[in-house]
Order: C-alpha cells, then structure tokens, then sequence
C-alpha cells in the first residue's frame, strides 16, 4: 500500500532522515560558529563535490599515457562545461587538503585531542594522509610536465628510505620510472581505493564525536540544549552553500593549469613536488635526503599520533589556544619560527654547505645528522627558555611546540612554493 | 558421562570451531593480499616479458666518433664514447631526485636543472647534492652496431674503468 505524501509526511521524512545524521538536540555551546568555524563539515562537503565531479570527469577520461593527455583536452575544450568540471575538481582538491589541514589545528587549539578523544585525533591525521594522498594521486593523472616531474620528484624521495628504497619507489612506480603502470596504478587509487578508504574513516570520524557528545564545549559553558533542527542544520546549510558558491567562483574565474604534454626526457626548471610536500623538498634543499624526505617527515607523523597518550595534568577545552597565556605562547611561537626558518633559509643559501667544509665525511652525516642535531638542539633549547621564562604547563608547553613545528612546515611551504626559482635559488615571486 | 563433562565437550568443539574460522580467515587474508599485490605489480611482469623492447640500437661504431656524447631520448640514456673509444650508456636520471640532466658541451658536464648536481663524462659527481653517480647501462656491440639494454639499470658509487665497452 503506498502511503500519500503530504507536506506533513514530508516534513517527517526528513526529520527522519536528519535524525539520522544527528542527535535530536545538541547543546547551544557547540553549535557557536567561531568555536569550529564549521571546518569538519567543510571538509565533508568537498569531499561529496569531489566524488560528484570525479564521477563525471572519469566519464572522459583515459589513463594510459597515449591518451591521458588528450583525454584532458577534450574534456577541456569539447565537452560542455568540461572545463568548470575539472576547475572544481582541481579547486575543491586543493581546499580538501586546506581546509582539512585548518580543521586539525582547529582540534588542537580548542583542546579536543585530549585522551578522551584520543582516537578520533588519530583518525582525524588517518584522514589527513589519507586526503593528501588522494590529491598526490590525482596530481599524475593529466600526464602533462607538471604532473609528471612532481610524481618524479615525489616518489624519489622514497629512494632514500634505507635499505628498501628502490624496491619501494619500483613498487609504488610499476617500474624504475614513472610509466604507463605508474598511472595505472595512481588512477585505481586515486578513482577507488583512496576514496573508500576516506568513506569508511569519515563514517567512524563521525560517529567518535557522536560518542563523545558532540564537538568539544568549553567546561563552564551552561547545558542549554537546542533541537538540531532547524538549529544546527541552518547553520550546517548555510556554510555547505557558500562554500560551494566559493568553488564555483573560484572555478568560473581561474583555470585548473596544464602544461604541455609529460616528455620524461626533459624536466623543467625548476622541477617541484605537488605543493603540500613542497616544505619537504625545501627540506630536502638543507638537509641529506634520509633526514629531509624520510627520517623528519616520520617523526613528526609520529608525534602527531603520539600527542593525545601524553599525560596532561591540566586540560583546556572549548577555548581557542587555551587561555591568555596560551595565546602569548602561540604568538611568541608564529614569531621565533619565522625569524629562524627565514635566517636558517637565508643562511643556507649564501654560505656552503657543510658537505663542502667536510669533505671526508659522508654526507649522511656532515650534511644529514649534524644540521639535523643543530636544529633539534636549538629548538630544544628554544623549549627550556621559554619553560624557564613564561612557566608554562606540559598543555601549553606542548602548544607552543606544536605551533613552532607547525609554523615552520608552513613557512617552508611558501619559501618553496613562492620563493623559488630556476635551480631551486631563492627569488621574489 | 556427567552434566559438566558434557558441557566441558560441547565448549570445546565450539572453541575448536571458532579457531579454525580464525585461522580460514587468516589464510583467506594473505591469499587475498598475494593476489592483490600480484595484480598491483602485473605491469611491471609485463615489461620483464618483453625482452627485445628494451635494446635501443644507437648506431654504427664507426660513426661515433671518440669524445662525442649522443643523447637517446627513447631510451632515456647518453652514449658517451670516450677518447680512448670506449663506450658508455649513462641514464639521463639524476641520483638525486630524479629530474633528467642536460649535457653542456662547452664544460663537457651533465647539469641537472633541478638542484644544479653536475656530473662529468663517466658519470662521476662533480657537484652534489647528487649522492652516486648516475646510473649505467649496459652496452654491448652486436654486428658493428652498437646497442644498449635499458631493461636494468646498473647502481655505481662512481665511475670503474670496467664499465667501459670496447668494439
């Protein structure tokens, strides 16, 4: 028997269906927009503009290297509105990485990686590598210059890995370089596996801030609770649809790039790696491949998952960089990492290396662990001036490191993006 | 037999059962990884298979002169004849990155654009950050002609007088 459908059924129906999504009240301090800046529910929304736009360039698209490039032409120039299509894609990409890179600050600064969330903090950077490979992957498939001599750079840093390297990078390529295996390989990834992968660790992200009450609220904010809808999903609302104007915008005015067609015997100068991993290649610039590409990359993964099993005596929540002197701390941290990163960057620059001072030396060691132990001990030292002087707790302490290593992966991203020129020399942009 | 024994029984054909569903699974598990990173490796099967397209054919020994450098776009390497006449095959593939190298005629060197390594004509580093010298293939002459095996690229520290071939 088919029921008739009314507004009132309707209405229903969709409160149905919201109340799967969310509970039927939240508390009103957790739906305050500057607590979140809406960042998580940002990220779920270029995620489905990816998967929507995705589905619908995968209709033109060949991934062999005969017609991959063709593929993208005529997407761009036969096919109605291919080229919006592609801009979006290309666009939301690049916001995805952003936006989801904002979203994990936002966890920190607001206190909600504490051991009560712990997991969902190690979900949460589950989802961020798995987001920056998705658009590594991506990054290949138009096989024109710039794809190709970034995945070339990109998978060669893992040659550096010690004792596997080459069966690694041969494994990841399908080959020793970056060949027709290679975008196969990439496109299955990058069309399939990747993109499950964020479905299922997006619906167990979810669900952990299900279990845990909603979002982090400060401790004295007051229990008032709201229905969510139409308080929460108004909001939610408003921020999906301006967001996607903003794509739209942005895809209407500038084009996603594209070079000419790859041609593996000639690299441009210079050659960079996609830009999130721009800061390792300026790394890579100071530092032996070993320390630049794998050792200090893998430390700091491991003391982003390490950070919620530290024990906090005292915990701040619901409150942006903790309290005034977290603030302070924060400040003092964008600060002292801009003013080293531009001196180290500088420094490096216009005196030799130590490669060339240490001659007898390999340079594993004269250029991989003594800068790596000078960098390490300053910002050691760094951490004792500033526990001496300001007596901060183990949270703040901890915030003040973690903007000094975040500030200075950012700074070394624009350094490489913007600042460098033909042979990686340092110019204006 | 008494209650408990029975039970005792019952319990243990259900663990005994429980156990060997685990252990199918983890059998299923590693038969589904093999065939999984069999497939993830099949293109790479593929070009092992096919021998012949990996022997890129330069030319005439007697038409490369002693001191010329000859790039092979196909084949992604340079044929380098020495002034004593022996030959070499260099990948064009800087060890340190992986961008291609140029050659510069005028200072007899190999720049690569990307963090400037330079290397001489063995293929020695004159400049890091390029770690080892870059890779070789191997060369072997074949009815006066000479040709080079780009299917395995041969890893050197540097530069040993045996990497020379001779007609």
């Amino acid at each position: 028997m088919k029921t008739k459908s009314t507004p009132e059924s309707n209405s229903r129906r969709r409160q149905n269906f919201i109340l799967h999504l969310h509970p039927a009240k939240v508390r009103e301090a957790s739906i305050k927009f500057s607590l979140t800046f809406g960042l998580g529910g940002m990220a779920a929304v270029l995620f489905l503009i990816q998967v929507f736009t995705g589905i619908l360039l995968r209709f033109s698209y060949s991934p062999t290297p005969a017609e991959a490039y063709d593929s993208i032409l005529s997407i761009q120039n036969s096919i109605l509105f291919g080229q919006l299509v592609r801009n979006m894609h290309h666009w939301s990409g690049i916001l995805f990485v952003v936006i989801a890179f904002l979203h994990l600050l936002r966890t920190f600064y607001t206190g909600a990686f504490y051991p009560d969330r712990r997991w969902n903090w190690v979900l949460g950077i589950s989802l961020m590598v798995t987001v920056i490979f998705a658009n590594f992957t991506g990054y290949l498939l138009p096989w024109d210059q710039l794809a190709y001599w970034a995945i070339t750079v990109s998978t060669s840093m893992l040659n550096y890995f010690p004792v596997v390297g080459d069966q690694l990078t041969g494994f990841i390529r399908g080959g020793q370089n970056v060949n027709a295996s290679t975008l196969l390989i990439f496109y299955n990834f990058h069309t399939a596996i990747l993109p499950l992968t964020i479905v299922l660790l997006m619906v167990f992200h979810f669900w952990k801030v299900r279990k845990n009450n909603g979002v982090v609220v400060p401790e004295n904010a007051d229990g008032e609770m709201v229905p969510s809808n139409p308080d929460l999903v108004s909001k939610e609302l408003v921020v999906a649809l301006s967001l996607i104007a903003f794509v739209l915008i942005l895809s209407i005015l500038f084009n996603a790039p594209l070079q000419e067609r790859a041609d593996p015997a000639l690299s441009p100068n210079p050659a960079k790696a996609p830009w999130y991993f721009m800061g390792i290649q300026e790394l890579l610039l100071h530092f032996h491949p070993f320390f630049g590409a794998i050792l200090i990359p893998l430390l700091f993964l491991t003391a982003m998952i390490w950070l919620p099993f530290l024990r906090y005596p005292k915990q701040y929540r619901g409150i942006w960089f903790f309290n005034a002197k977290g603030k302070k701390l924060a400040w003092l941290a964008l600060i002292s990492a801009t003013l080293l990163v531009t001196a180290g960057t500088l420094l490096d620059e216009y005196f030799p290396d130590f490669e060339i001072w240490l001659k007898n030396i390999p340079p594993v060691i004269s250029n991989g662990l003594i800068p790596f132990i000078l960098v390490s001990g300053l910002i050691f030292i760094l951490t004792m001036l500033v526990k001496k002087k300001l007596n901060p707790d183990k949270s703040e302490l901890i915030l003040f490191v973690f903007s000094f290593v975040i500030a200075s992966y950012a700074l070394l991203t624009i350094a490489g993006v913007w600042f460098r020129g033909p042979g990686m020399k340092l110019m204006w942009p | 037999m008494t209650q408990t024994d029975q039970h005792k029984e019952t319990v243990n054909r259900r663990s005994f059962l429980k156990k060997a569903w685990a252990w199918l699974g983890v059998i299923a598990g590693i038969e589904f990884t093999a065939v999984a990173l069999n497939m993830f490796s099949s293109g790479k099967r593929k070009n092992a298979e096919n021998a012949s397209a990996f022997i890129e054919t330069v030319g005439f020994v007697n038409d490369i002169m002693p001191g010329t450098v000859i790039p092979v776009k196909d084949g992604q390497f340079y044929l380098v004849r020495m002034a004593d006449g022996g030959f070499m095959a260099l990948s064009l593939i800087c060890t340190h990155l992986g961008c291609s190298v140029r050659y510069n005629s005028e200072e007899k060197r190999f720049i690569c654009p990307c963090h400037s390594s330079a290397f001489d004509l063995e293929g020695n580093v004159l400049n890091p950050p390029a770690p080892r010298a870059l890779d070789a293939y191997r060369v072997f002459i074949d009815q006066g002609q000479v040709k080079v095996d780009t299917s395995r690229k041969i890893r050197r520290k540097k530069f040993s007088p045996g990497d020379l071939v001779y007609a």
